[in-house]
């Protein structure tokens, strides 16, 4: 095999996470009652518009979820395999992973950051900024030719992005015009003045947007560092991409690990009631009365302390960071379970009581089936609620986290590592912004889009909204 | 209401213990002071005597729970569990992990904590509250839906972010105020403004939103409408009535928190440099000093529950139709 896969605990959860969704909506296809809520949520101008850019993250987060180990040299039996685990991610963009300069570089510079003695061909030595080794190689003379080469360069990924979006945009037009049995040219007029049942209008403007930003960025990218290099001479952009990964897995993972505990709890404790009820009541306001910030600091500090005491079990520094990661997850879980539960316990308490489920009782159908088959499909739209909404919020606490010092592993790159290793930098004279800016742009993206599209699913699904009528706006 | 009090706070005794048993878990079953004492000494090769060394320094070289050697009560008193655990129960922390007095040094860094916590909270839910009322006034209008855009673009922005562009712009571009540091007495200003002006834009997306929301909510119901129609103006109806009924949704968010400003925020205090409880943890929890880290799990707990417990009774105080008894 040219290749050894890896299986990270992380990359497991997540597409195991992945097909659960795709199975979720295979099931809701056929059920009108479980697609409708869906479907106001797909109606949702800002909605889709959010759902187009978290799509373009979730692919690059997916592709960044494959891990393998390439073979270093050999052959057949002896063949060797590196220690480091790539990604797809990597392979795809290893011209960004490969080119690492001496040290900080601007965006788009030829030359570096910082001045360096340089022997000139007589002997002679002087101070001056050096060439990048990559940074705009291409170019002879970087102050005459770099703005009309940058200029050049941006120009034709534009017209090339417009291209793009033309043939996706026909395509769209073309399966509408199918679908509604209409012509193209009338289906392309309905689409554009948001006629459709889906604002595809809407969907096709932020992939253009988003085309005609990554487009540049991408063909740049070529020959330039777009958002510069850092300390150690590593591209920004690479760095921000690889970031989303991690962001993703914890705003995604640590609601999967704590739905277990926080539905079986809830359920469990305002169905029953009694004393199953108070001793899940004293469980969880227990584990919430200790400030979320120290919780996690002392059971990673303890996990840290788990881990060198047991360095066999980590034979590479990837599992031992991913290890690390998940554990994270469980333990932003673990705070984080205690308001959805006493929500879920709230939820159950009152439909306990309806007729449905003492007409359940009555038939003397068991506790079990009953809390499976007639609470939890009814307090589900609170979890999904919870889910969407908590998201935003744990990608801003992983940066925060880390930064504190007991968030992800230091070799992994995140966006609170980015963020923490260059937080002197605006100190320095004259600053260097670009690690910073580029770190917090790629978060607020996400942030704002998974903002936008939680609050389009809280509308969709809300009960207290639907009640209110036509007018959500108005009410929340 | 006394009887109320007295029999929440006799609740909460369960409740600590739960906590003081999950810390005690925490840091001494699931690893061991062995564990600990070589994390502490930090070198690969570490002898058995310095382990044994530091632990008997630090005193963690008793049993966990029983103390089979010793004689009478100090058989359950002379063990970890009750000289680390059971002793927080009268606030008695002991020694950090580097020697020093923990009591002491909560002590004299709540002070810098609650300059920099009070005002954020006070001037932050004044103004997160007034823009939340504006907007409602203006709701259904271009200024209500901007106005929400903005709120949701401020509360994606990481709080790192307002932090570090506060401190270049104001500190380092406008040289205005000093970038880092503390002081008692006429200096303090000088040190507590940033800090103060940066916490409040921090949090003006999520808490208006918050707000806005609640007072919406009020909006809708049938006595708002009554007030309109014995012909009140808008700004009396949203003062008078909304403002007052919004209140107990918008006490059960913010009471809670009160107690908590002791304990500072980490983030601000480890960038402004202030020596508040908050750099304190930070810098405990950098230096691995468990000890510390133990204290400020316990103390949090309690503010906490000390946080619920004014909650219920704020109730009473704006809501005349709760009795607590």
């Amino acid at each position: 095999m040219p290749f050894i896969p890896v299986i990270l605990w992380t990359d497991a959860l997540i597409y195991l996470l992945l097909a659960l969704v795709v199975l979720f909506a295979w099931y809701v296809r056929g059920r009108p009652h479980l697609a409708a809520p869906w479907k106001r949520v797909a109606q949702s101008r800002s909605g889709m518009v959010a759902a187009t850019v978290l799509a373009a993250y979730l692919v690059v987060g997916l592709f960044d979820s494959i891990h393998f180990r390439l073979p270093l040299e050999g052959n057949g039996a002896k063949r060797v395999y590196s220690v480091e685990a790539l990604s797809v991610l990597d392979v795809l963009v290893t011209p960004l992973r490969s080119r690492v300069e001496k040290t900080y570089s601007a965006p788009l510079a030829a030359y570096s950051f910082a001045k360096e003695t340089v022997q000139l061909p007589d002997g002679k030595e002087i101070r001056e900024f050096p060439r990048l080794k990559y940074g705009g190689a291409n170019l002879r003379d970087p102050a005459q030719q770099r703005f009309a080469d940058i200029t050049r360069r941006v120009f034709y990924s534009l017209m090339l992005a417009a291209l793009a979006w033309i043939v996706i945009a026909a395509m769209v037009v073309r399966l509408a015009a199918m679908r509604r049995q209409g012509n193209f040219r009338g289906t392309a007029i309905a689409l554009w003045r948001g006629e459709s049942e889906i604002p595809w209008n809407a969907i096709l403007t932020t992939l253009g947007v988003l085309m005609l930003c990554t487009f540049p960025v991408a063909i740049l990218s070529e020959h330039y560092h777009v958002f510069g290099t850092d300390k150690v001479g590593q591209d920004v952009l690479y760095l921000s991409l690889k970031s989303i990964r991690t962001g993703l897995i914890i705003g995604t993972l640590t609601t999967l690990v704590m739905l277990p505990f926080a539905l079986a709890m809830g359920i469990m404790a305002g169905y029953f009631r009694g004393w199953v009820d108070d001793s899940i009541q004293y469980f969880y306001t227990t584990l919430s009365s200790i400030p979320d910030v120290l919780l996690i600091a002392a059971a990673v500090l303890m996990m840290q302390v788990f881990m060198d005491s047991h360095p066999q079990r980590f034979p590479t520094i990837t599992e031992r960071a991913d290890f690390r990661l998940l554990f994270l997850c469980i333990i932003l879980g673990v705070t984080s379970w205690t308001s959805l539960c006493r929500l879920l316990r709230g939820e159950t308490l009152k439909l306990r009581e309806l007729e449905y489920i003492q007409a359940a009782h009555a038939f003397g159908v068991s506790h079990m089936r009953i809390m499976a088959r007639h609470i939890l499909p009814n307090v589900m739209h609170i979890v999904l609620i919870t889910v969407v909404l908590s998201f935003s919020g744990l990608v801003l606490a992983e940066a925060v986290l880390t930064y504190v010092g007991v968030g992800v592993d230091p070799s992994m790159i995140s966006f609170g590592n980015m963020i923490n290793s260059a937080r002197l930098e605006m100190a320095r004279e004259p600053a260097v912004w670009w690690s910073l800016f580029a770190a917090f742009l790629f978060m607020f993206v996400l942030v704002l889009a998974a903002n936008l599209f939680a609050d389009a699913v809280r509308d969709a699904f809300d009960p207290r909204v639907r009640v209110a009528g036509g007018l959500p706006e108005q009410k929340r | 209401m006394i009887n109320y009090i007295i029999r929440r706070v006799i609740y909460a005794i369960p409740i600590l213990i739960g906590v003081n048993i999950i810390t005690f878990a925490l840091f001494f079953v699931v690893n061991t002071p062995d564990d600990i004492a070589r994390m502490q000494l930090g070198v690969k090769r570490v002898t058995p005597e310095a382990v044994a060394n530091w632990k008997h320094e630090h005193g963690y070289d008793r049993p966990l729970l029983y103390n089979a050697s010793a004689q009478g009560m100090s058989r359950f008193t002379d063990t970890i569990f009750y000289r680390k655990s059971v002793k927080m129960f009268a606030f008695d922390f002991g020694l950090s992990d580097d020697g020093r007095d923990i009591a002491y040094e909560i002590r004299t860094r709540m002070g810098p904590s609650l300059a920099i916590a009070v005002p954020v909270f006070v001037i932050g839910l004044l103004v997160n509250i007034s823009f939340a009322l504006l907007i409602a006034f203006f709701r259904a209008t271009y200024l209500d839906f901007w106005g929400v855009v903005l709120c949701v673009a401020m509360m994606s922005i990481s709080g790192l972010f307002y932090i570090i562009g506060g401190q270049y712009l104001v500190s380092k571009l406008w040289n205005l105020v000093p970038i880092s540091g503390f002081d008692f007495g006429l200096d303090m200003p000088k040190f507590v403004i940033l800090p103060v002006v940066v916490g409040v834009i921090a949090g003006i997306g999520s808490g208006t939103r918050w707000y806005r929301t609640i007072f919406l909510e009020e909006i809708n119901k049938d006595y708002v409408r009554t007030a309109r129609a014995k012909g009140l103006s808008e700004i009396r109806v949203l003062f008078k009535h909304v403002l007052n009924n919004a209140m107990i949704p918008i006490l059960t968010g913010v009471v809670v928190i009160i107690p908590l400003l002791f304990l500072g925020s980490l983030i601000t205090e480890s960038f402004f440099g202030i020596p508040g409880l908050g750099s304190y943890t930070i810098d405990a929890i950098n230096s691995q000093d468990f000890a510390v880290v133990r204290a400020m799990v316990f103390i949090g707990s309690v503010l906490y529950i000390v946080g619920l417990i004014l909650t219920d009774i704020s109730y009473t105080m704006v809501d005349p139709r709760i009795r607590l008894v």
